[in-house]
């Protein structure tokens, strides 16, 4: 059977090389410091998409993400890895959404895209390490979740098969389709560009990135309709304005504090007899064994 | 990490002044991208839906460059692809390949496991066929581009470059194969299949002369049926082989040779022993038995060596120094690296005028070795599109001219690229070692597998004393002492070479002020080398000017790569400007103190020199 797999991703500040000018003043993400890159378990997703698509012939993998115009760059690296299409949702509207509406958005978009089979993404955003907006999006479309995959190991008669990691060990469930998934970082690392891919999508663009007209190779946007990425508005896929975006987000930060550790992290012990005992008794009285 | 990102001195090249005369040429004044154009508003005219299936030359107009800029972004994107593959994926795999190697099961060889993680890596990203023309699936890459792939590749892993970089067979097949051929085959190497070159025998290894294998015609079968045994067979159990066979009974030398091909699906060869080596252990040396093996001629019989093989060489030679390059650019990093991390005596060891004075050399190898390399890519580059273009279209007389003038460069350069560069990765990968002291010693470091690696460079594809006897005509006949007039003469009296791209707006007064004497210097050694170049001639004794060639060859490489060095160094003194200056100053100590040895030379000494 041929599938229609949407794969969430999303751009992320590269928080795993943290330079000192990574933080502002106001102990807040100094983004431009950060270079934006593919959040690194949606590649993994990416990556199972790819191999469904393969293994079931006339299968089609969509990237969907939401974020600004330059967030276009995370649809032409799934295009270059041998997506089929993406969809940018992009507006002031979804600007300032917490994991609800930003899953109350991304589920609107699946629903207007229609008839999709799996939904998968990366477990969770290195930027915010939530781990919440897969299951929200399965919550908010009323599909079954499977999360913590490590592999999409099958998918037929209607059923996927997958194994994920849980605490010691690994299991394999199965789920009716339609489906969504959320991809560990243990999972396969996602494939490398492809050459002719990116010679042909490099310049693709959303509507509101689009070179002005008199630049160079303007006139390609008209001849080349896949140079032109699909670039959605709270209004293009029906959303309720007031569930997305800032105004839909029931998270509201108070304060930012940076921590610093007053108390010592380790303790020394000796081997003898008393000092064993009194770790024993201390691990009691703090619940943490017993 | 991207091994081509990281080493700007790579990409610098894409900016070569004859860049903007390949990509016209290659691209056929950009025919594949205005074609495809075409095919889309006819498309629309018709209110059909664009496909790319209407390009009539088949996929791939849809990735083909509509100008000069577009085509630089494209390589420039081709080489980030691959500067992360041979990063994060081939130099990863690097250390457990050269661990496990290739073995042998019931007559066939099978990778290193993680051998075929790269391949896959790589056929994923789609580099295989990249010279190849867009209407059979490749990416129409020129030379100098491929080159630089097999650069970046090579500096992850030598031994998978030569896995990857056989795929350059296919540019014999292409050039000398019917047009049924090349539509068979080449789409199979696009899609990622493998090759190789089955040349040498047991008794014919530099002297291909002596070729045994046999081909003959049956008429049963209705194709030729290969016997025999090859030896020493790179990637031996390829998927598509092009094979040097002896297809006219009764001869012995190479005119009663020929080319074919044989494709692995038809069976017939078998494996019979993978040689254990010193070095780029990932790379199957096969040793292949042919039984009534089933293969197709290609081109006419018995220009197999004296023409085919003849290209298939040169265009292997030009693989080998861009490996080579790739490896002395990695020897370079990881002395670097240990040098700047090593203390002794109170102090980081990068301090010492000692381990300084290797650094700067080994870099100025790498940096005036890579210039040749490129160079000489640049000429291959025009010489064979003009080739190919001939193949639908007469030339111009103009064309005819130019043709003739870089194939002839091409053919003077190439040994030289190929010598130099071997032998430079042979001494980076020494002083890599040197660096590291004791611990250069043990296996645990990088460096001792540079070390055995490079050994081969500087053997295979011909010796470094046949890429003398190759290069020697060109330096006795005077065509080098004139190309390096030429090439002195086109730089200007600051060093910049009469610009296509713009210097670079960095270049400060006094940086090309120094430039102007190194050029200056290097000047001084012309007349040096024009000496010696006619005291060797003036020997007329054949044995003394075969004793003396590999001298001249050195005097006459190290001349032109300073020459190269300035002119980069002119464009882009960040880059080079240090190598310019450490690199002219080993040329005139290599230069000067060999003028000095062929001043004193008397050919009744070779006495001396004779073992037995």
């Amino acid at each position: 059977m041929s599938l229609k797999i949407v794969v969430l991703a999303k751009q992320v500040p590269d928080t795993r090389n943290v330079g000192k000018d990574a933080m502002t003043a106001e102990g807040t993400v100094n983004r431009a410091a950060l270079p934006a890159i593919f959040n690194p378990e949606d590649l993994n997703a990416l990556e199972q998409a790819l191999r469904l698509k393969e293994q079931h012939p006339g299968s089609t993998v969509g990237v969907l993400t939401m974020g600004p115009p330059r967030a276009g760059e995370i649809i032409r690296q799934g295009l270059y890895r041998g997506a089929d299409t993406g969809w940018l949702l992009t507006d002031r509207l979804f600007a300032g959404a917490d994991t609800l509406a930003t899953s109350y958005a991304l589920a609107t978009a699946i629903q207007k895209i229609g008839d999709v089979d799996i939904v998968i993404g990366g477990r969770q955003a290195i930027d915010g390490d939530t781990a919440q907006v897969g299951p929200q999006v399965a919550q908010k479309l009323g599909l079954n979740q499977v999360t913590y995959a490590e592999e999409v190991l099958s998918v037929k008669d209607g059923k996927a098969t997958i194994k994920r990691v849980i605490d010691g060990g690994v299991e394999t469930v199965e789920a009716p389709l339609p489906v969504v998934i959320t991809v560990n970082g243990s999972a396969a690392p996602c494939r490398p560009q492809n050459a002719k891919l990116v010679m042909k999508y490099k310049r693709a663009t959303c509507p509101m990135e689009r070179p002005a007209e008199g630049t160079p190779y303007d006139y390609l946007y008209e001849e080349r309709p896949y140079l032109t990425l699909n670039q959605w508005s709270v209004a293009d896929v029906d959303g309720d304005p007031n569930q997305c975006g800032l105004a839909g987000s029931p998270t509201k930060v108070k304060a930012v504090k940076n921590i610093v550790f007053q108390a010592k992290e380790s303790k020394t012990l000796t081997a003898s007899d008393a000092d064993v005992e009194g770790m024993i008794k201390e691990l009691l009285d703090e619940k943490i064994i017993g | 990490m991207n091994y081509y990102s990281d080493h700007p001195e790579i990409g610098f090249y894409l900016n070569h002044p004859l860049m903007a005369r390949i990509v016209e040429l290659k691209e056929k004044g950009f025919a594949d991208a205005k074609e495809y154009s075409a095919s889309l508003s006819s498309a629309a005219a018709n209110n059909a839906p664009a496909s790319p299936l209407s390009f009539r030359r088949g996929v791939g107009g849809e990735a083909a460059p509509v100008d000069l800029g577009d085509a630089i972004e494209n390589y420039r994107q081709i080489l980030d692809i691959t500067g992360d593959v041979a990063a994060n994926i081939i130099a990863p795999n690097s250390e457990s390949v050269d661990l496990e190697g290739p073995h042998l099961e019931n007559g066939r060889m099978i990778y290193a496991s993680k051998t075929f993680e790269n391949i896959d890596a790589t056929r994923k990203a789609g580099l295989w066929g990249v010279s190849m023309p867009r209407r059979y699936g490749g990416l129409n890459l020129p030379n100098v581009v491929f080159s630089m792939l097999s650069e970046v590749i090579s500096a992850a892993d030598a031994g998978f470059q030569n896995i990857w970089s056989l795929q350059s067979c296919i540019d014999t097949l292409y050039e000398f194969g019917s047009e049924e051929q090349r539509q068979k085959y080449i789409p199979r190497i696009c899609a990622g299949e493998t090759m190789s070159m089955d040349l040498t025998e047991p008794d014919a290894g530099s002297d291909l002369q002596r070729v045994m294998l046999k081909a003959t015609y049956s008429e049963e079968e209705g194709c030729w049926l290969l016997n025999g045994v090859k030896r020493f067979i790179t990637n031996g159990d390829s998927d598509i082989h092009l094979v040097l066979a002896r297809s006219e009974e009764g001869t012995t030398d190479g005119r009663g040779l020929s080319m074919f091909i044989y494709d692995k699906r038809q069976g017939g060869v078998n494996v019979r022993h993978i040689e254990h080596k010193l070095g780029i252990h990932g790379s199957p040396t096969c040793e292949l038995t042919y039984k009534n093996a089933r293969a197709e001629l290609c081109g006419s019989t018995r220009l197999g060596l004296i023409k085919y093989v003849m290209s298939l060489m040169n265009g292997a030679r030009l693989g080998i120094a861009a490996q080579s390059v790739g490896l002395s650019q990695e020897a370079y990093n990881e002395g670097l690296a240990y040098a700047r991390e090593r203390a002794q005596f109170g102090q980081k060891i990068i301090g010492f005028p000692a381990v300084y004075d290797m650094l700067s050399r080994m870099k100025a190898k790498l940096d005036a070795g890579r210039s040749l390399l490129y160079q000489t890519a640049a000429y291959v580059d025009i010489y064979k599109a003009l080739e190919d273009i001939e193949r639908d279209r007469k030339l111009t007389p103009e064309e005819k001219q130019e043709l003739k003038k870089y194939q002839r460069l091409a053919d003077a350069f190439t040994p030289l690229a190929k010598g130099m560069n071997s032998e430079y990765a042979n001494q980076n990968a020494y002083d890599a070692i040197s660096i590291h002291g004791g611990s250069g010693f043990i296996m645990e470091y990088k460096c001792q597998r540079l070390y055995r690696d490079a050994r081969i460079f500087s053997i295979y594809e011909g010796t470094t004393q046949l890429q003398v006897v190759a290069a020697i005509r060109y330096i006795i006949n005077g065509t080098m002492l004139q190309n390096i007039k030429d090439l002195a003469g086109s730089l200007c009296c600051d060093g910049v070479e009469a610009p296509l791209a713009a210097p670079s707006a960095s270049i400060s007064a006094s940086s090309s002020a120094s430039l102007a004497a190194l050029k200056a210097r290097v000047e001084a050694l012309i007349p040096v080398y024009e000496e010696a170049l006619a005291t060797v001639k003036a020997l007329e004794n054949q044995e003394a000017i075969d004793f003396l060639s590999r001298r001249l060859y050195d005097m006459t490489a190290e001349i032109v790569m300073s020459l190269l060095i300035i002119r980069d160094a002119a464009q882009a003194p960040d880059l080079f400007e240090k190598s310019a200056v450490v690199y002219v100053g080993m040329a005139e100590e290599d230069v000067l103190g060999k003028a000095a040895y062929i001043k004193n030379f008397q050919p009744a000494s070779l006495a001396n020199f004779r073992a037995e």
